[in-house]
């Protein structure tokens, strides 16, 4: 059971072989008794998670006199999620992975949150992450770093650790995540799993923590294209509360997931095949492309000329928006407040300095040295305008293609402390990733073998403005003749 | 372009954060390793290039002026650090 698909969970609650609170205590049982070595759930509640459980159960009861059209309208119904803790949950606390909201109990639930419980998904608690999303190693939580279950010596990747390795290690069968950076396709490339980060404007960001708000992007984190094409469908929407929030016709990302790949045109970004890439994720990432070939797809060299500009870019444009962001954290209205202080100033200053932990900091103090008098220009402007650069090197490409490929991430998982002393060294992990997102761009990344130390290389898939479908269709058709994606770490049965 | 003790000071100060000494040197430090990184931007020609703000172009919607939220003073104060008589409490601003 813990190795199956959300098909085969949804088939299995519907045929009455188990139902929600069965499925939600297996689960709850193996978090219990593997997450202590892992930390990958920040908050676990048994009495909440069964009682949403039992509430599929019996809304389950209630439809049983016409169980197809139940299915059909609740398919995820009975099936357990976990929340990247960046998700506000009401009546959870909700920590964003910071001292500042170690005791934030949220009042109202997320939109992503409310999508996930309408569609009768089950909270199974709330994971582990770097500080604010900050971080691409776990090791910037206040809570502790997460352990790669492949081998509890290297890191999850980050920011979304916890919803990786909670799916690697079997605690959850799916998680949801947000990606800034590469945040969700580089933890689940660490970690041996697939993961989606739509088109910016696909999924509301209310009620999620912002970081860096023209950037941020929800999505699904699960063992295989297929199953993230369910949560997207359930996660995806229209939503007033985010001015951002695009008003697009509902769709199936499912639709297409069958189409066979015959004439697809790949895309290979030269400046991703260069000499960033370890040799060990290079021959994997070379291997998906030959099985790709077989099936009938054709790979052409594309260019994405500025692609080394994404990193310092987004160095500028993240801890702008951050800065401001993160204003709201000042001890009056909610989250952390300094114990002393000698005035309003001090205390905003004394709270911020002891809330927040050192990175968070570092990008607090960079965003608000760009966006300061005489550098704004310079540095912040600047930014912007080679972000749009960027994005069109992206619309040069896909002239040429139907989606890019290359790797996810230039190394597989990392030894803990192996890149914390050096900031800039840290930030180069998100390289292949970035620039999707300062295009808006839809990525995804999921497993395409093993590297060193037989750790997990990604794939990474970019596809055209809002081509969530057929990006998808990709990677379940490889996933049709490989079985990558369902190798699980031992030790963890 | 490289920050010194006096501009990590500065800084500090616009983002409300307390430095001690000991944090202000490494941070310090940091600051330029990250600016040294960033400072490549500055070489690319841009002359004509519109800066791009946001992921997709948008329009911001408009809805009618009217009341959609409903009050939750109690819930949303329940979770403050201090308050009091329905009001948020900090330290004394005008004499």
């Amino acid at each position: 059971m813990i190795n199956a698909s959300l098909k085969e969970l949804s088939a299995a609650l519907a045929q009455r072989k188990i139902s929600a609170v069965e499925l939600a205590t297996l689960f709850l049982n193996r978090i219990e008794r593997l997450n202590p070595a892992l930390n990958a759930f920040i908050t676990t509640d048994r009495e909440k998670t069964l009682a949403q459980a039992q509430r599929s159960d019996d809304a389950r009861k209630v439809g049983a006199g016409d169980t197809v059209a139940f299915q059909s309208k609740a398919p995820l119904s009975g099936i357990p999620l976990a929340h990247k803790d960046i998700f506000c949950t009401q009546g959870w606390r909700t920590t964003c992975g910071s001292k500042m909201l170690a005791n934030f109990v949220s009042p109202y639930d997320a939109h992503v949150v409310e999508r996930m419980a309408t569609a009768g998904m089950v909270t199974l608690g709330k994971l582990n992450m770097d500080e604010f999303a900050m971080g691409s190693s776990n090791e910037t939580s206040f809570f502790g770093a997460v352990k790669n279950p492949w081998d509890v010596s290297r890191v999850p990747g980050g920011s979304s650790g916890g919803s990786a390795a909670a799916i690697a290690a079997r605690l959850a069968p799916a998680a949801t995540g947000t990606d800034t950076g590469g945040s969700i396709r580089q933890p689940a490339a660490l970690c041996g799993l697939t993961g989606i980060k739509p088109t910016y404007g696909v999924v509301s960001r209310y009620g999620m923590i912002a970081f860096a708000s023209s950037l941020d992007q929800a999505g699904p984190m699960a063992k295989s294209a297929e199953d993230c094409a369910l949560l997207l469908t359930a996660m995806a929407g229209f939503d007033t509360r985010d001015s951002t929030s695009l008003e697009r016709p509902a769709e199936d990302y499912s639709r297409d997931l069958n189409q066979p790949l015959t004439g697809l045109k790949i895309g290979l970004p030269k400046e991703f095949f260069g000499d960033g890439m370890d040799a060990d994720v290079r021959s994997a990432v070379e291997a998906a492309l030959d099985e790709y070939r077989k099936l009938g797809a054709t790979t052409v060299e594309v260019s994405l000329p500025n692609s080394a500009l994404s990193v310092p870019a987004y160095y500028v444009i993240a801890p702008a928006e951050a800065s401001s962001n993160l204003s709201r954290f000042d001890g009056v209205r909610y989250g952390y407040r300094a114990p002393e202080y000698t005035d309003l100033a001090d205390m905003y200053a004394k709270t911020r300095a002891q809330g927040f932990g050192a990175e968070v900091k570092r990008r607090i103090l960079i965003g608000t040295y760009v966006l300061s008098h005489g550098y704004y220009d310079a540095y912040y402007l600047q930014a912007q305008k080679i972000r749009r650069l960027i994005a069109a090197d992206f619309s040069a490409a896909f002239e040429q293609c139907d989606v890019i490929m290359g790797p996810t991430s230039p190394s597989v998982a990392f030894a803990f402390g192996a890149k914390n002393a050096d900031p800039v060294q840290m930030y180069l992990s998100d390289i292949y990733t970035i620039s999707t997102n300062l295009a808006g761009l839809p990525g995804m990344s999921l497993p395409c073998g093993f590297g060193n130390n037989n750790m997990p290389v990604g794939l990474q898939i970019i596809g055209h403005w809002f081509d969530e479908a057929k990006m998808l269709n990709t990677a379940h058709q490889y996933q049709q003749v490989t079985d990558w994606h369902s190798r699980m770490p031992e030790g963890l049965a | 372009m490289s920050l010194n003790q006096e501009g990590v000071g500065r800084i500090a100060r616009l983002a409300r954060i307390e430095l001690s000494a000991d944090e202000s040197v490494a941070t310090q430090d940091q600051l330029n390793d990250i600016l040294g990184f960033i400072a490549r931007l500055q070489a690319v020609n841009t002359t004509g290039i519109e800066p791009m703000a946001h992921a997709v172009d948008v329009v911001q919607r408009l809805r009618p002026d009217c009341i959609t939220e409903t009050d939750r003073r109690a819930d949303f104060q329940a979770i403050a650090p201090e308050v009091d008589g329905g009001l948020y409490l900090v330290p004394k601003v005008i004499e």
